[in-house]
């Protein structure tokens, strides 16, 4: 074990105020993350499970599937252009639901699809859907009917999918003759034709660019539809731009604290080691040897910090309600812990000038 | 061979007229088995000499030797490495490192050197039992008294089976009793081993334990003395 991780085993009170520090600052990172995360997944979910290379919309809607409708006619050209190999008709309605014998009503994002939906089987009977496991928080169980906006239309549970909601709304798939029925009977205003969608869910051919397909689309539909990638449309989102901008801000300086915070240790603890730095390198250590034990410190300290913030994470998750959208993944640990350690460097590397500048001789005569 | 030889050395700091001579034209010569009190007022040169000696300065002008390597034009890179491998330093703070035990603290100087083999435990084990401190073994300096670290210093010291020993005012801050049996330990362990030695001392009690007493005043080396 090198000197650095003994001292860090030996002297940990030593080093209590920087992991306390950074322990708050792990916590912070880990429900911002958390919250990012639990945003973007419930807002994103059923578009990013299109197992689709273009989303098509009307080009009024303004990239929103909610605002827009495409009839058949326009389905049919779609289906035409060269390069398109499949065509999936897509619906969403944002509606009330009752689950009998709760007084709550749920929020749901009734979505009317025609398959090609990563993680959802095929469309169910019609009234029946497939729903999102989130609205389980709200009473929802297999094979319990539900009952879809002011209307009422009655639904039963199939089962349920994963991570496809909607505008933080809990996905309920239903084939399309289910949804039009749905928007028909809670907002006749917005009541669609029997073949009509709001969006179009396009594959392209193996080997086709899919730009190329989606100028082909606007062509062939004369400016009236608009193809998005997948992931343009979801960016389209309501809120979901602003949101991850802001989040990742808000991360990103709170990484820079981290950095500070153990640049600012560190730089108090090598004017403390003056001394021991001097007689290490009299004693023949380098300063490259120094500046590794230093940053050895700085990672090491990171770890356990990371484990204690960590913990502490996931026990306030767990006493998070329900309707707060956080969710801690592994995948957002890892990024987090990453930064950290790359912000320890950072933070740490402060001190290295000051520790190239202890002259050996110092500790002769007196030191 | 001689273990140290110091030939018309210079120590110069600043230049123009803020220059300050340290030391002014030393020449030195430590056979290999000897043992040197180096002896001066505050500000003579004492600590100049030793630090050149032992590699942490370099000269103006002049050569320096220590056991048969010049020395005298190393870069700060390959000083380093001569410290690690030729030289023992025993400090005035004694300066242990203060979250080791008394075994890690002679395992320090392998540990710099990349170390890590069965033959320096067993040098460490069989120095802490020569200098009486194999109960004291897994105690942090904290627990040991003034002498035991002082005993702990001289170990780490031999660690690296150094051709040259320089030791710092060992006794100044021990009374007269003590600073009598950390020289004579000091003595014995050196002349148990035919190494060099250099001791750096104001206190002419202390002196009488060197083979060889060398006076510094002002950056000038007198002639040698009986010790």
């Amino acid at each position: 074990m090198s000197l650095a991780l003994i001292e860090l085993r030996r002297r940990p009170g030593r080093f209590a105020a920087m992991l306390a520090a950074l322990g708050f600052l792990v916590v912070l990172l880990l429900l911002l993350g958390g919250l990012l995360d639990g945003l973007y997944r419930g807002s994103t979910g059923a578009l990013r499970a299109q197992d689709a290379d273009l989303l098509v919309l009307a080009s009024q809607s303004r990239d929103s599937l909610l605002r827009s409708v495409v009839g058949p006619a326009d389905r049919r050209r779609v289906a035409a252009v060269p390069g398109v190999r499949t065509v999936r008709g897509l619906g969403v309605a944002l509606v009330g639901v009752t689950v009998p014998g709760r007084d709550e009503v749920a929020d749901g994002a009734v979505l009317g699809y025609e398959g090609g939906v990563r993680g959802v089987p095929l469309p169910p009977r019609p009234g029946e859907a497939w729903v999102d496991r989130r609205l389980r928080a709200d009473g929802v169980r297999e094979g319990r009917r539900l009952l879809l906006g002011r209307g009422r239309v009655p639904v039963r549970v199939r089962g349920f999918v994963d991570d496809t909601s909607y505008l933080l709304q809990g996905g309920i798939w239903v084939r399309l003759g289910t949804w039009r029925r749905v928007l028909r009977q809670n907002r006749p205003d917005a009541a669609l034709g029997p073949r009509t969608v709001q969006g179009l869910a396009v594959r392209v051919e193996p080997g086709v660019d899919p730009g190329r397909v989606a100028a082909a689309i606007r062509r062939a539909a004369g400016g009236r539809l608009e193809a998005l990638t997948v992931a343009a449309a979801v960016d389209a989102l309501p809120g979901v731009q602003a949101q991850n901008s802001t989040f990742r801000g808000i991360i990103s300086v709170t990484l820079g604290i981290a950095g500070l915070v153990v640049g600012l240790f560190f730089a108090l603890v090598t004017l403390e080691r003056t001394v021991l730095y001097g007689v290490l390198k009299a004693l023949g250590a380098s300063s490259a040897q120094l500046a590794v034990g230093v940053a050895t410190q700085a990672v090491a300290a990171t770890l356990v910090a990371f484990l204690a913030g960590g913990l502490v994470s996931l026990g306030l998750v767990a006493l998070t309600p329900a309707d707060i959208p956080v969710e801690l993944r592994a995948d957002r640990a890892v990024v987090t812990f990453g930064g950290l350690v790359v912000a320890a460097l950072v933070g740490s590397a402060l001190s290295l000038r000051r520790v190239v500048r202890i002259e050996p001789a110092s500790v002769i005569g007196g030191a | 061979m001689a273990s140290l030889e110091l030939i018309d050395v210079r120590k110069t700091y600043g230049s123009g007229h803020t220059e300050v001579v340290a030391l002014d034209h030393a020449t030195l010569t430590v056979g290999d088995d000897e043992i040197v009190a180096l002896v001066g007022p505050s500000g003579s040169g004492k600590t100049t000499l030793l630090s050149i000696a032992g590699g942490l300065l370099s000269p103006t002008s002049g050569q320096v030797r220590v056991g048969g390597e010049d020395i005298t034009r190393y870069t700060n890179r390959q000083r380093t490495r001569f410290r690690r491998r030729r030289v023992g330093f025993v400090f005035q703070q004694v300066n242990l490192v203060p979250f080791l035990t008394a075994r890690e603290n002679l395992l320090v100087m392998p540990r710099i050197a990349g170390r890590r083999d069965r033959a320096v435990l067993e040098r460490a084990d069989r120095l802490l039992a020569e200098l009486g401190l194999t109960e004291q073994a897994h105690q942090l300096p904290a627990t040991l008294s003034g002498g035991e670290r002082q005993r702990v210093a001289i170990g780490r010291a031999l660690m690296n089976e150094p051709a040259l020993i320089l030791v710092d005012e060992p006794t100044s801050a021990l009374d007269t009793r003590l600073g009598e049996q950390v020289m004579q330990l000091i003595v014995d362990e050196v002349t148990s081993r035919h190494t060099a030695a250099v001791i750096v001392t104001h206190d002419p009690r202390m002196a009488r334990f060197a083979h060889r007493r060398v006076e510094i005043v002002d950056g000038h080396l007198h002639a040698p003395a009986p010790a």
